[in-house]
């Protein structure tokens, strides 16, 4: 009797650990419908980034069709104006504009919330300068001034990244510096650095985790407005240069041929799915991310 | 008894924009002893909590200096704390913004653990039950505890650290009447137990009585009297004081309301 009970309460644990490790695997704040649609969409698209040369019906540079085709077996999104396939520049256009924003996202936030931290919690003299500095980029319309930085620079998509960079970390300096700027007053911040922790550690620990989440959001919402900066950068020949392909460039394109409306709607829908999936994630990580909400989070987990 | 905690003629004031500068504590002369427990009473913006901070280097002085164990006690700033006066350590009046909502009771308990000396003093567990909560609290976040629940963390993780002194700024303040005597007791008993002295800031003459073995009175920034707590109770010398405890509501049933 106890020979038979004693394997099976081993057993048990058992399960349970290896669902535990299943669980592990995504994290239970990812795991609501919003975070998960936004994941699939993000992991579709970078499937097909990397998988573009392979799966593309064309190639995306050469002009072997006849020009400005409506939608069609053949051409699942038609032709353009030089007689390419869209679907095939679509598909290869996803490795140039989802991958560069991204990056040009995650380098301004870093950069940005670095800067923004050390301004709103040193004050004095960091604060002037860091955030004079910012005031000084804001004074000029952001795409005139990636436009200087780019051409002085020379085109090239790296360049393009640079000034990109240089003309979007002032934003996440500014809300992180206020932010910063008020969390710094709390008490549990005071009651840590009377526990000793030195000005870096009590950033890092008490305040950069309370602050990061509007920061984050930002961030994502950011995405779109850096596919559409680098479009911009692009159409002016400063970016992506042609005939490389990049959604922007396309949209650009369409809209030189405004009764061909599939040159510009398909890249358009492209950048639509990626800024709506990054914007899901977005709303689901700053919600994960909060102990206060993330019990509510867990409970809608799928 | 030597004395651990000195202030002398120490003077903080605050600048305030388009008036002369607002002088909060003005020429204090205090000493605290060791294990001793000392409350500090006096009503609304009479420069209480500003000594407190003072005390703890949050700060900076005007005139007057305040010593530590033989220590200065200078302006924290941006710097890193003095190791000595990480035995220095305060009790936060609001027990909701005095734990960061984002780490676990656990972690931050443990942030009071590194800086004491003696580490094998207390474990988590330990502290969790000497402030009368459920070990299994370590693991959950501030947002799931009440007022009172939060300000014994507070005191858990002050305690952690191994300090000399623990001052209490107004800790029992904003929790409900019937907490109030609780928490107080549990911050004197703890303090004594673990061989620190106890500075304890409030309005409440009524817990003072009862928790304190001194007590000073400050009013308008100076400190007007300070002796012992059942002298100064019977037999109060200055007209403020006498003010002061007739302001203790009696149960009297004639209804007079204080102040």
């Amino acid at each position: 009797m106890s020979q038979t009970t004693a394997p099976a309460s081993q057993a048990q644990p058992d399960v349970l650990a290896v669902a535990a490790r299943r669980r592990l695997r995504f994290p239970a704040a990812l795991r609501n419908p919003l975070a998960v649609t936004g994941t699939a969409i993000i992991v579709v698209w970078l499937v097909l980034a990397l998988l573009a040369p392979m799966i593309s019906p064309a190639d995306p540079l050469a002009q072997n069709f006849d020009r400005l085709q409506p939608p069609s077996a053949a051409h699942w999104f038609g032709t353009d104006q030089l007689g390419r396939d869209v679907l095939a520049r679509v598909l290869d256009g996803a490795r140039v504009s989802i991958i560069l924003p991204l990056l040009l996202v995650v380098s301004s936030l870093l950069v940005g919330t670095i800067a923004g931290s050390i301004a709103g919690y040193f004050g004095k003299v960091a604060d002037e300068v860091i955030m004079r500095i910012a005031d000084l980029v804001f004074a000029f319309p952001t795409i005139i001034l990636a436009m200087v930085i780019a051409a002085s620079l020379g085109p090239s998509l790296t360049n393009a990244v640079i000034a990109m960079l240089i003309v979007s970390w002032p934003a996440y300096a500014r809300v992180t510096r206020s932010l910063v700027v008020v969390a710094s007053r709390s008490e549990y911040v005071v009651a840590g650095r009377l526990l000793g922790n030195s000005p870096f550690t009590s950033l890092g620990k008490d305040i950069l985790p309370n602050i990061i989440a509007p920061v984050v959001v930002l961030a994502t919402l950011d995405v779109g407005t850096a596919i559409l900066l680098l479009a911009g950068l692009s159409f002016l020949g400063l970016g992506a240069v042609p005939p490389t392909p990049d959604w922007g460039a396309m949209v650009s394109d369409g809209v030189q041929n405004f009764s061909s409306w599939w040159i510009s709607v398909f890249p358009g829908l492209a950048i639509l799915t990626v800024v709506l999936a990054f914007n899901f994630l977005g709303d689901a990580l700053r919600d994960g991310l909060d102990p206060r909400t993330a019990d509510a989070v867990k409970g809608r987990a799928l | 008894m030597t004395s651990l905690l000195e202030l002398d003629s120490v003077k903080v004031s605050y600048r305030v924009a388009g008036k002369p500068r607002l002088v909060a504590v003005d020429d204090v002369s205090l000493s605290l002893g060791t294990r001793q427990v000392l409350g500090l009473v006096g009503e609304s913006g009479c420069g209480k909590s500003t000594l407190a901070r003072a005390i703890c280097g949050l700060e900076g002085l005007d005139s007057g200096s305040i010593t530590f164990d033989g220590t200065p006690v200078k302006r924290l700033g941006m710097r890193t704390r003095d190791r000595k006066l990480l035995r220095i350590q305060m009790v936060f009046q609001n027990p909701y913004a005095s734990l960061n909502p984002r780490r676990t009771i656990g972690k931050q308990i443990e942030d009071g653990l590194r800086v004491n000396p003696d580490r094998t003093a207390w474990t988590v567990p330990d502290l969790l039950a000497h402030v009368e909560l459920d070990a299994s609290a370590r693991s959950r976040f501030p947002h799931q505890f009440s007022g009172g629940q939060r300000q014994r963390i507070a005191i858990a993780r002050a305690i952690a650290s191994g300090p000399d002194l623990l001052v209490g700024d107004e800790p029992i303040a904003s929790l409900d009447a019937s907490l109030q005597a609780r928490v107080a007791g549990l911050m004197r008993n703890l303090a004594l137990e673990t061989g620190a002295s106890l500075l304890f800031i409030s309005h409440d003459l009524s817990v003072v009585r009862v928790i304190a073995d001194d007590v000073a009175v400050m009013s308008k920034g100076k400190i007007v009297e300070r002796g012992d707590v059942n002298e100064v109770w019977s037999n109060p010398q200055q007209p403020y004081t006498q003010q002061l405890l007739s302001a203790i509501p009696k149960v009297d049933g004639l209804g007079i309301l204080p102040g």
